[in-house]
């Protein structure tokens, strides 16, 4: 049944991102060009409503289905890890044209190459838990 | 019936967004879509090499059904809800067109990067796999991707997530406007 609910937000947001056009290469090309306003308004709108819809979660103390706590723990403190990774991974969203959760919708819809470009995800990922206690955090 | 095809605008867009994160969150979890590129790894055996990748990758199933879904929306918009073009701004059209992107406005990944028959071109298969390279190491270095950082964290107004976005927008800057006219001259 769980299953079920997880698999049905996850169409949600595919079929979102796609049509979105978040999912898009020429829309990141576009969005660092500041040609449009349109990526802007997308993750604009998404963090204002985001950001009153988790304060009144805050303020009202909701909890989640089953009386759980919401998950909205602090992140750790730290400069350097957020910056350099921030970074690294902007100019592979701008290279790639896309970032984790287009790339598993792009694969649905057909193209193959992009499959080359998550393996690259993969092994970026791998790579980081290899040399994790080298880099500054 | 061609109103179906039509991209949804960003006033659409952005709130459904939210409302992805604040479901995901009221059913107990967190929106975070680069984490599962950690659970895959763990899952295929990278705890022997790493302690970073030892964890219970089972318990963190739910997020790769999210993934799996995310697959099936991918394929059922672009079967059925979409023409699979994208319309851009005509400036940056013609900025794609000098760099040989001619592609550009006509589809909605540039088959002169993603086609099949442009793989067995080391440059374009480079640009992919370091794309990729990037996004991955990056995302685990910095603790979260777009979702994470930009929508989770952002709206939970968390600093950390606000240098990481920031750190996002200049990298983004600097390969288009820096690297890319090296990589596209």
């Amino acid at each position: 049944m769980k299953t079920i609910v997880y698999l049905l937000i996850g169409t949600f947001f595919g079929i979102l991102m796609y049509k979105s056009e978040a999912a898009s290469w020429f829309r990141i090309f576009e969005m660092f060009e500041f040609g449009a306003f349109h990526m802007y308004g997308i993750i604009g709108s998404a963090l204002v409503l985001g950001v009153i819809g988790v304060q009144i979660i805050k303020k009202f103390n909701l909890k989640a289905l089953g009386g759980q706590e919401m998950r909205l723990k602090p992140k750790d403190k730290s400069v350097a890890r957020y910056a350099i990774g921030g970074v690294l991974f902007g100019l592979g969203w701008a290279l790639a044209g896309a970032c984790p959760g287009p790339m598993y919708v792009l694969t649905g819809a057909g193209y193959v190459s992009i499959m080359i470009v998550i393996l690259g995800a993969l092994l970026g990922t791998f790579v980081y838990g290899l040399i994790k206690h080298k880099l500054p955090h | 019936m061609n109103w179906i095809y039509d991209p949804w605008p960003w006033y659409v867009s952005g709130p459904l967004i939210a409302l992805t994160m604040f479901i995901l969150l009221f059913v107990g979890k967190q929106f975070g879509m680069s984490s599962n590129l950690r659970t895959l790894c763990s899952a295929a055996g990278a705890g022997r090499k790493s302690d970073f990748f030892k964890f219970n990758w089972k318990e963190e199933r739910w997020n790769l059904t999210v993934m799996l879904g995310a697959f099936l929306g991918g394929f059922i918009a672009s079967q059925y809800l979409s023409d699979n073009t994208v319309t851009i701004a005509e400036d940056v059209v013609a900025k794609l067109q000098s760099y040989g992107i001619q592609s550009a406005g006509n589809e909605y990944l540039p088959s002169e990067l993603f086609s099949l028959e442009n793989l067995s071109d080391p440059k374009i298969l480079l640009i992919l796999i370091i794309g990729g390279f990037l996004v991955g190491f990056g995302a685990r270095y910095a603790g979260g991707c777009t979702s994470g950082h930009a929508i989770s964290g952002l709206s939970n107004l968390q600093l950390p997530s606000l240098i990481a976005v920031i750190g996002f927008f200049a990298g983004g800057l600097i390969m288009i406007h820096l690297i890319f006219p090296l990589i596209f001259a």
